[in-house]
């Protein structure tokens, strides 16, 4: 009772990343609060998973099998966690910003009426006394995220209703290897008792999923290009300077949403947090919403005509000019010294 | 069933590309009159899916709902000169400072009373980004819900079928009515304001805007022409749980506000010569940052 839950996003019989990145923080969440780390393995044959939700230091595994579970549907996966929640009571429940997890923790949250926060960039256990009543709590979850397009960053707290839910995008938390595993404890699900006909009424006719074909979370160096790159063709730069730098290409939202590149590419909070050894900024203005997630990078550049752009305040490097100019400058001095 | 009652939810948002200084109350929440205020993108895309559909289904009715406060009576009137047959601007102090929960239990209550065959919604909206509102209407509606739509391909015998648009591929559903249906920026871009349209239904307005300015060619416009007349709802009129509205019904509070502090990092600062370009890729070659 009253332990964490991490719900378990799986694809194509292996766990999502963001997946295990929740358990690390949920791991160390429930450490600090003194309760067990539990995942919620729902779908078809995914038993096998659970040895390697408890390296990441599960407790209990509450898993839910049947042909009916796969692939993911809104309404039964979202009747057999409502149906733990109310069984559990966590006082966490934590899921991963991603198609499947923003479909689902809605619907959960609005059926348990408790607030969900979305997209956080941090988790934090903390005390909070109400301004009003004067009522203190203890251990509440701090769900922090920027807000209103980056331009704040908000810390969002649920003192009454339980479960906390908050969701939190892939690569923003670190995947680490529990440093003592958890027990793993696998526990059945009776989950047709959970659930009802009328939660299978969603048929799916056709699925296509393809295995990711841009993975830019693992690059060690990223070249991202941002609405200062002006144009689709010009930002063809980035692409140069990044195969010669031997990089992967990234943007800011601005540069998908005006289509410079795609979305898998996006950078920031609503797209991919990266921590690459180098990260070439280059026509990116530098609102919070992207530095969330580039701010770890090992080394910054930042190329701007603007002095003052915000992104020049976290770059190792500032250049200050024009990306036309200064990137085919950069290429042919790589050039000039790498041999 | 080939005609059908569609509800469109609409926002009005703060247009975040634009913030100011002012853009909070101290109290933390949006303060959104310092603001310009824009129909929420991806709402535009869900209104298209709707118009697709009453061409297709003659008959079928288009209503917006939005909730906001009286001048978002404006992405109503734009929803209607590109199509949409009519809206309902759910306005009210008591929806004041919601959060998603919130907002959508007072959206399903109205959507309760309009009773459609379907609800088509964006995605998300810009300016929290949360995507839960959609969802969460459904599940306070017990309705199924079909997320990230990019096109509703078809409906037959009370069975829409609709393609989603994954991180990783695409999906085909088949959903019944009454459905919830949340679309996403990847489908098709909202037809222009009709000409035509603008003739009509320009001066199309809510009451609160016909008191403003009684004595005006619009009012009397609106007077004459049902057709012209947005509707206004309080929370009376939608026969709320006043416990699950506004600031009281909702289970998230905003703590605390950070302004963005960036901690200063010593940057240096290059021009953009050969030289000081060349010096700076000799040192990343030599700290082996590069190559």
């Amino acid at each position: 009772m009253n332990n964490l839950f991490v719900y378990i996003e799986t694809e194509g019989g292996k766990v999502a990343d963001v997946s295990l990145e929740l358990l690390t923080k949920g791991r160390e969440l429930a450490t600090e609060l003194g309760v067990k780390l539990e995942a919620v393995l729902i779908g078809d044959g995914v038993a096998g998973l659970a040895p390697e939700l408890a390296k990441y230091g599960a407790d209990k595994v509450w898993l839910a099998e049947g042909a009916e579970l796969a692939p993911y549907r809104t309404l039964p996966h979202a009747a057999i966690l409502c149906g733990l929640i109310e069984a559990e009571k966590p006082q966490i429940c934590l899921m991963g910003a991603t198609p499947v997890g923003r479909d689902l923790g809605p619907r959960v949250s609005s059926a348990m009426h408790s607030g969900l926060t979305a997209d956080c960039t941090s988790l934090v256990i903390g005390p909070h006394k109400d301004p009003k009543t004067g009522k203190e709590y203890e251990k509440l979850l701090y769900q922090i995220r920027p807000a209103f397009g980056g331009n704040i960053i908000a810390t969002i707290i649920n003192p009454d209703c339980r479960p906390q839910m908050a969701t939190v995008r892939e690569g923003v938390m670190k995947k680490e290897y529990a440093a003592k595993p958890g027990a793993g404890e696998v526990a059945k699900v009776d989950w047709k008792k959970m659930t009802r006909p009328e939660d299978f009424v969603v048929r799916i006719i056709e699925r296509h999923i393809e295995e990711r074909k841009i993975d830019i979370k693992g690059a060690g160096i990223i070249v991202a290009g941002g609405y200062g790159m002006g144009s689709k063709d010009n930002f063809q730069l980035c692409f140069d300077l990044a195969e010669t730098l031997g990089g992967e290409v990234g943007a800011s939202r601005a540069a998908v949403d005006a289509g410079f590149c795609e979305h898998a590419r996006q950078i920031g909070q609503t797209g991919v947090t990266v921590r690459p050894k180098l990260y070439i900024a280059c026509g990116i203005s530098g609102q919070i919403q992207h530095t969330a997630g580039m701010e770890d990078s090992a080394m910054i550049i930042a190329i701007n005509t603007d002095p003052e752009a915000p992104i020049n305040n976290i770059a190792d490097y500032t250049i200050i000019g024009d990306v036309n100019d200064v990137i085919p400058r950069m290429i042919k001095a790589y050039h000039k010294n790498s041999k | 069933m080939k005609k059908l009652k569609i509800v469109v939810l609409a926002k009005q948002v703060p247009d975040t590309r634009n913030v100011g200084k002012d853009a909070m109350t101290p109290e933390g929440t949006v303060n959104r009159a310092a603001l310009p205020a824009i129909f929420n993108p991806e709402d535009l895309n869900a209104l298209e899916q709707a118009l697709r559909l009453k061409d297709r289904f003659p008959g079928t009715t288009v209503t917006v709902l939005s909730m906001g406060p009286h001048r978002a009576a404006e992405v109503i009137r734009d929803a209607m000169l590109r199509g949409a047959d009519g809206g309902v601007l759910l306005t009210d102090r008591k929806f004041a400072g919601a959060d998603t929960l919130a907002t959508s239990y007072a959206l399903s209550c109205a959507a309760k009373k309009l009773a459609p065959d379907v609800i088509i919604a964006g995605r998300q909206a810009i300016d929290g980004d949360t995507a839960q509102v959609g969802s969460q209407v459904a599940e306070k509606l017990g309705w199924p819900q079909v997320t990230y739509a990019e096109e509703i391909l078809g409906l037959d015998g009370g069975k829409m079928t609709i393609k989603r648009r994954l991180e990783n591929g695409i999906e085909v559903v088949e959903a019944p009515l009454p459905l919830v249906v949340t679309v996403n920026g990847s489908a098709a871009p909202c037809r222009p304001q009709n000409a035509r349209r603008i003739l009509k239904y320009k001066y199309a307005m809510i009451p609160t805007e016909v008191a403003a300015d009684p004595e005006s060619l619009a009012a009397e416009m609106t007077a004459k022409h049902d057709y012209l007349q947005i509707a206004e709802w309080g929370a009376d009129a939608v026969d709320p749980d006043p416990t699950q509205l506004g600031l009281e019904g909702s289970p998230t509070k905003v703590k605390k506000i950070d302004s963005v502090v960036f901690a200063l990092k010593e940057s240096k600062c290059l021009r953009c010569t050969d030289d000081e370009i060349n010096s700076l890729i000799v040192e990343l070659l030599e700290t082996h940052t590069l190559g």
